[in-house]
């Protein structure tokens, strides 16, 4: 699950990490006296989940309150887009007002799982506020690593060798390894799958702190944490796609336009690819899960037919313990019950697959029956071509 | 022969009380499995369809003399599971459970690593030797015993494959669903290792997908000299970068674990990288034959 930066920033400033005093406005007059209670220089920063809101106009500095109020009217609700959000951008309802930090230098720390590991790794890097991806891809040298011994845990030592190697000195050493071992504790206490700090700043006044935060929350940990789930914002959400979670589908929308539903996300991933090998484009990832029922296979059908760009369905389900009849069954009950105006090819293999092909034929619905991955997927795109 | 689990392999059932537990240790038992007891804390000394539940995994490999055991229990409770397996010195731990939470896995992994207890899963359907038994929730008919072992890191994807090579009288000697999460107890490497000392298996399948870099690390082992051919198939071309498609382990972070990277880097191995997930099992065909 990702969270907002301000409410990444209010976490982490009770683990203890320094972050700039701040708070959050939904309106201009908020802000407004936000700046006015912080005095002097102030940033505004839009508070929506993607990155490079700085380009797109998200982020702007003011010199005192009255120009943070004007700011922030600009920046709420603006449709805000950037690299991150796709042309159609994301509308900002909440901005973040912070002190404005005179900063000396900028430096990269983030957290994150080494899977071929199966350990954390903290890195950090001088090469701070810029794209680290970039960093990573053209000089590793400059990313400093240190592996998390999952035993004992980040140790101080660890912190220290780290703010040395980003060339810090005095009592800057010692505020960055703080900050880096907090980070950490902060990464572990809540269940992190992802915590970045970029930039990490050197203010004049020799203060380290954390100007941006990103925190990503670990989905399958958060049933022990009932207090972080009030941070989910929905409106970040594809509609769709949370309207498929209600009915425990795992549906993520694309550009194309041949819905798919799935039964397993190694299946739903390889019918894409098929997809595209024919000549079209996926409308959609929908994996209706291993316990896919008559029930399931309509909310699918439901959650497809939402999708105007959609000009063509194909169904592919591989039976195991999933009945390929009690899917069918579903198909025909979906079909009866909605309006479904474009062509469907269904695939149905494994478990009672015959009987289910018979089902279809005898229903009187018009279904196109693929035999086989790439007959059904070579219909299905032919099929589209003709929809309209 | 086969890899990992035969017809003498003595299996528990961690979890056996469940719904998930009680059926899928029937239909386990129905392929041949020798299913010889099940551990749920607090119901020793029940029964389930003839099989005897214990408290702990300690009595019941005590009592039964097991070797190897599944696990369908709650992700919040499943990494307790996997080291209790352990703790009683099991050979084979397959575990099922599906949404373990990263940090406890890290625990996992670091408990099992001087261990012998070699760990398959989680979020995986399972191991089969097809013939002789089956660990796992894979529909059994679907396979056929023979000589090409099947590595994956999904599970109806694997079955799709398994039916194309069923399909054109290929039989398996072993398939292994490694699982979908970022941290796995046996990843692609492993599982090629164990398929090369078989001499009952003359190829093998790998079927990966985007996220990580376990199919490069095989690749590159392959590279360096592997005396079988291996097919191979990327699963996620189509898919967007920074999208968990399904699986926890399936995401293109900071743009690395592409499936154009690991195509390249399979192709580069030797191994017969399949375009389509359709000609998989023609590809398997040519080289066997």
């Amino acid at each position: 699950m990702k969270i907002h930066e301000y409410q990444a920033k209010e976490l982490l400033r009770s683990y203890k990490v320094a972050v700039p005093r701040g708070g959050a406005a939904r309106i201009p007059e908020e802000a407004e006296r936000i700046a006015a209670e912080l005095g002097g220089r102030v940033v505004i920063k839009a508070q929506i989940h993607a990155g490079g809101r700085g380009k797109g106009g998200g982020i702007k500095v003011a010199e005192n309150a009255q120009e943070a109020g004007q700011m922030a009217r600009q920046i709420i609700g603006m449709n805000l887009v950037t690299h991150q959000t796709g042309p159609e951008g994301q509308k900002v309802k909440l901005v973040w007002v912070e002190a404005a930090s005179e900063v000396t230098r900028e430096f990269y720390l983030g957290i994150t799982l080494d899977r071929a590991q199966g350990k954390l790794v903290v890195m950090a890097s001088q090469e701070g506020g810029v794209e680290i991806e970039e960093v990573a891809a053209h000089s590793p040298e400059k990313i400093l690593r240190e592996t998390v011994e999952p035993d004992v845990g980040l140790q101080p030592f660890q912190a220290m060798r780290l703010a040395f190697g980003l060339g810090l000195k005095d009592k800057a050493v010692r505020q960055a390894a703080s900050l880096i071992v907090n980070l950490y504790q902060a990464y572990v206490a809540i269940d992190c799958s992802l915590a970045e700090i970029n930039p990490l700043a050197l203010t004049r006044q020799g203060e380290i702190m954390a100007l941006d935060a990103k925190i990503d929350l670990d989905d399958n940990a958060l049933f022990r944490h009932a207090d972080l789930l009030a941070l989910r914002d929905t409106d970040e959400e594809e509609e769709l796609e949370m309207e498929a979670s209600k009915y425990r589908l795992n549906y993520i929308k694309l550009k194309g336009t041949i819905g798919c539903m799935v039964n397993g996300a190694g299946l739903a991933m390889a019918t894409m690819d098929i997809i595209k090998l024919a000549g079209a484009e996926p409308a959609n990832f929908l994996d209706v899960g291993g316990g896919a029922n008559a029930e399931t296979v309509e909310n699918g059908f439901r959650i497809l037919l939402s999708d105007p760009s959609v000009k063509a369905i194909l169904i592919n389900i591989f039976g195991g313990i999933v009945r390929c009849d009690r899917v069918a069954e579903g198909v025909i009950q979906a079909r009866k019950n909605l309006k479904v105006q474009v062509p469907v090819v269904v695939r149905l293999a494994g478990t009672n697959a015959e009987l289910a092909g018979q089902m279809l034929e005898q229903s009187g619905l018009s279904f196109a029956v693929g035999k086989g991955l790439k007959d059904a997927a070579e219909k299905v795109v032919t099929a589209s071509r003709q929809s309209k | 022969m086969s890899v990992l689990i035969d017809e003498n392999t003595k299996v528990l059932v961690q979890g056996l009380t469940g719904r998930e537990g009680s059926f899928h240790a029937q239909q386990m038992k129905e392929y041949g499995t020798s299913i010889v007891g099940g551990v749920t804390p607090l119901k020793g000394g029940q029964e389930v369809d003839g099989v005897p539940v214990f408290n702990t995994v300690r009595d019941a490999v005590a009592a039964t003399g097991a070797s190897a055991s599944i696990i369908f229990v709650p992700p919040a409770f499943a990494a307790d599971s996997i080291i209790e397996a352990a703790d009683a010195g099991l050979e084979l731990v397959v575990c099922i459970s599906e949404g373990i939470p990263v940090a406890d896995m890290v625990k996992v992994r670091q408990y099992l690593q001087p261990r012998s207890t070699r760990l398959i899963g989680p979020n995986c359907p399972g191991v089969i030797s097809p013939g002789k038994s089956k660990m796992g929730i894979m529909p059994g008919f679907i396979h056929r015993p023979g000589r090409v072992g099947v590595i994956s890191r999904s599970g109806t994807l694997t079955y799709e494959v398994v039916g194309q090579l069923s399909e054109r009288g290929i039989g398996q000697s072993t398939c292994i669903g490694i699982g979908g999460d970022p941290i796995i107890g046996t990843q692609f490497l492993d599982a090629i290792k164990l398929f090369k000392q078989d001499p009952d298996t003359d190829a093998v399948v790998m079927i990966g997908e985007i996220g990580g870099s376990a199919e490069e690390e095989a690749a590159a082992y392959i590279r360096r000299g592997y005396d079988k051919p291996v097919i191979g198939f990327i699963a996620g071309r189509t898919a967007p970068p920074g999208r968990r498609m399904g699986h926890a382990g399936a995401i293109i972070a900071e743009g690395k674990g592409t499936a154009d990277d690991k195509i390249t880097a399979l192709k580069k191995a030797g191994i017969r990288v399949c375009e389509s997930p359709a000609e998989i099992g023609e590809r398997v065909a040519e080289a066997v034959s």
